[in-house]
């Protein structure tokens, strides 16, 4: 695999010779690799990292998002979901509400409840430590995967305590880890003009340094395609790459596709498929340190989410139903796939399906049921 | 290893046999396919573009006497939907291609059971006298069709639409090129053999054509491989086709009920024809049925053509597939992969 022109390159013979040498990349080659349009070559050499970590398996797991409120004080520029208080389109739900949409489902084998919201500008403390306890109650097996660090700090604000003695009080009413949400790129730049009112990212990684020292495990994303440059996402990944060397506690990195549409900045197109790949590849090369990288089907559609199996990426989220986030800023994506549709997905990418717990523990003998689940909502549209 | 000898092979420009196809098919790994088939069309297409049309899909019926498994367009005689275009409406949809800077039309329809030969023939001179653009028209089971309606030999039916503005002719209804297949799917649509005996005619009457292939529903990786093989020698004969264009067939609203090709299957099929289809000059993407995304990625796997931008298209969107795209955002998708977008004409010929 010689012909292409950055392979006789001298960066790329380094680069590559790092990757197979178990090596560290640095700032530079980040920056070479998001400039580089050989995507195969990119691809092939990231996929030389994920058999190294995770062989052939590409994870996926059965779970069920909740979006409890939309109402959020930071208004950041990117979201197409956050509203104000007392606008038309405002909701928040009840922790009863909450209890409710788990009691629903309580046949179907979920095994991790994702939970994420805005930042509210009245709900008490108390509103979330008992959603967290209730959901627990109602469903005692379930792992509570809540809050991103942004909504920790704040809950940390208004409930008077520190970082650590929050999470410490949601443990123990039943939260399991952190979703990775909320870190968008870590670049006053960006966040001056995107995002000024949200948790700064020295905030962001206080608070997932935090959950990791007292056992908490988080993963970690990436908000891209929008007005960033490609030193800041390189800047970006190894501000990951720092924290995880000194906590270990990301399990998985999550890069996000910018909607633009519904947003203020609709005027921007969406990522191309070129863009997510690299993005898939770029941070499986880089982040040496993170176990799996995952291709949110969501946000990129099953298709380049299978196809990006082949460029890095180890593990396609879930079967979620119910996505409210990005849906609001236009994808066109189903709420909700199938374990059958993931298997075969995955089969399909020349992978084996391993189902996971949040924890990336394998979830046995799902295969049988995965054959009988009933399509879910529409089923398999695309982005 | 293999992909020694298969780099060995597209270096010196050697063929591919059908076992060599299926075993390529089979490899593993589609990024050693992707390399493979980008390899081969920078030897059939040196310069960095990546072409593209500006047309519209003009469906003059959807009332189609072929009922196929397959498809989700058309209507019955006498169902309620069923139409036929009026020369209104087509005027109208010309002059808004025109407007919109598009050189063709892509004129095709349902297998009509009661229209005359002579529908045809006056439907291509009303266009050709009142707009000046290239028409795309009639895949081969309309020709067929035509032909057996009217009792003329397939080689006269072409001479009178030739004669009466027709310029080229699209590559559908091969679905795929093995009667057991067509069998199955599509039982009243002409043979492989009479799809690819049109083709020939009008190759030899210098009507140029494109080719497709509509794979993933009951079709095994054989009778996939066995379809380029046949193009391919009828390619080797006549050099009549300008590109090949493979699509996965999607199963919305059809009585066909299987799982749709994922993104990794596609891009596999679109980089296996490129290497195997060694006298086909062009290959396109299919943003239609894998949106913009896949097709961009597709560059990387072989494809060097964006196909069309599509002003109006029905068939694809009657099984729930609806994606759309403006010149411009075909432009950025292609730069942004590292190519140059160009504008092309149904010769591949740059404007």
């Amino acid at each position: 695999m010689n012909m292409d022109r950055s392979k006789r390159e001298p960066w790329w013979q380094e680069i590559r010779g790092k990757v197979e040498a178990g090596e560290r990349l640095s700032f530079e080659d980040g920056l070479r690799l998001y400039q580089s349009n050989d995507i195969l070559d990119i691809g092939a050499l990231a996929n030389t990292v994920r058999r190294r970590l995770n062989g052939d398996k590409a994870f996926y797991i059965y779970n069920q998002h909740i979006n409890y409120s939309n109402i959020c004080v930071n208004r950041c520029r990117f979201c197409a979901f956050g509203k104000d208080k007392g606008d038309p389109a405002a909701y928040e739900m009840s922790v009863e509400e909450i209890v409710g949409k788990i009691q629903k489902r309580h046949h179907e084998p979920i095994t991790e409840v994702h939970i994420v919201g805005g930042i509210h500008p009245d709900l008490p403390y108390r509103y979330y430590v008992e959603m967290i306890r209730e959901i627990k109650k109602a469903r005692p097996e379930i792992h509570i995967h809540a809050f991103t660090a942004v909504e920790i700090a704040h809950l940390a604000d208004i409930s008077g305590q520190t970082i650590s003695d929050t999470l410490c009080d949601l443990r123990e009413a039943g939260l399991g880890s952190l979703p990775g949400g909320g870190a968008e790129v870590f670049s006053p730049r960006i966040r001056e003009r995107l995002c000024p009112k949200k948790l700064s990212p020295e905030g962001w990684l206080e608070v997932a340094g935090t959950a990791h020292r007292l056992g908490i495990k988080s993963n970690a994303t990436m908000l891209y395609g929008h007005i960033e440059s490609a030193e800041e996402r390189v800047s970006h990944l190894l501000a990951l790459r720092r924290t995880q060397d000194e906590t270990g506690g990301f399990m998985a990195f999550i890069p996000l596709a910018f909607h633009p549409r519904n947003t203020e900045l609709s005027d921007l197109s969406n990522t191309t498929g070129f863009n997510d790949l690299k993005n898939i590849a770029v941070a499986r090369l880089l982040l040496d340190n993170f176990p799996h990288i995952k291709a949110y089907w969501v946000m990129i559609g099953p298709k380049l989410a299978q196809i990006a199996l082949n460029f890095g990426a180890d593990d396609l989220d879930g079967t979620i139903i119910e996505e409210k986030i990005t849906h609001m800023a236009g994808a066109e994506t189903a709420q909700g796939m199938t374990r059958a549709e993931l298997r075969r997905l995955i089969h399909e990418a020349g992978c084996t399906p391993v189902e996971r717990d949040t924890l990336y523990n394998t979830i046995v003998n799902v295969e049988q049921s995965a054959n009988t689940d009933q399509p879910a909502g529409k089923g398999f549209a695309e982005s | 290893m293999s992909y020694n000898l298969w780099r060995k092979k597209i270096d010196h420009n050697e063929r591919f046999s059908k076992a060599e196809s299926l075993e390529l098919y089979n490899h593993p790994d589609i990024l050693v396919l992707g390399e493979l088939a980008d390899l081969k069309r920078r030897l059939l297409n040196p310069k960095r573009l990546v072409t593209y049309i500006i047309d519209r899909n003009i469906n003059y019926t959807n009332i189609c006497i072929s009922g196929c498994r397959f498809c989700a367009f058309f209507r019955e005689d006498g169902a309620q939907g069923g139409y036929v275009l009026t020369r209104e409406e087509l005027s109208r949809k010309i002059e808004e291609t025109l407007s919109l800077e598009g050189v063709q039309i892509l004129l095709q329809g349902g297998l009509h059971p009661t229209l005359p030969f002579s529908f045809y023939e006056e439907m291509l001179a009303f266009i050709k006298s009142e707009h000046p653009i290239h028409i795309h028209g009639f895949s081969p089971p309309e020709i067929v069709h035509m032909s057996r309606q009217s009792g003329l030999g397939i080689g006269q039916v072409l001479r009178r639409l030739r004669a009466a503005g027709l310029d080229s002719i699209p590559g559908g209804g091969a679905e795929i090129l093995v009667d057991r297949v067509r069998q199955a799917v599509s039982p009243r649509k002409c043979s492989a053999d009479e799809w690819l005996a049109v083709m020939e005619e009008a190759h030899r009457q210098g009507i140029k054509t494109t080719a497709t292939m509509m794979f993933g529903h009951v079709e095994t990786i054989e009778e996939r491989i066995e379809h380029l093989m046949r193009l391919r020698e009828l390619q080797d004969k006549t050099q009549g086709f300008t590109a090949f264009i493979p699509w996965p067939f999607q199963p919305h609203n059809t009585r066909i009920n299987v799982a749709p090709v994922g993104g990794v299957e596609y891009l596999r099929m679109l980089a296996v024809s490129r290497i195997v289809l060694d006298n086909i000059p062009n290959l396109q993407a299919s943003w239609v049925t894998q949106g913009p995304k896949v097709a961009q990625v597709a560059l990387a796997f072989g494809a060097n053509d964006f196909g069309s931008t599509m002003i109006e298209e029905n068939v694809v969107a009657a099984t729930g597939v609806s994606y759309q795209l403006s010149e411009k955002e075909i432009r950025r998708i292609i730069t942004d992969a590292g190519y140059e977008p160009a504008r092309r004409n149904m010769a591949y010929e740059l404007l």
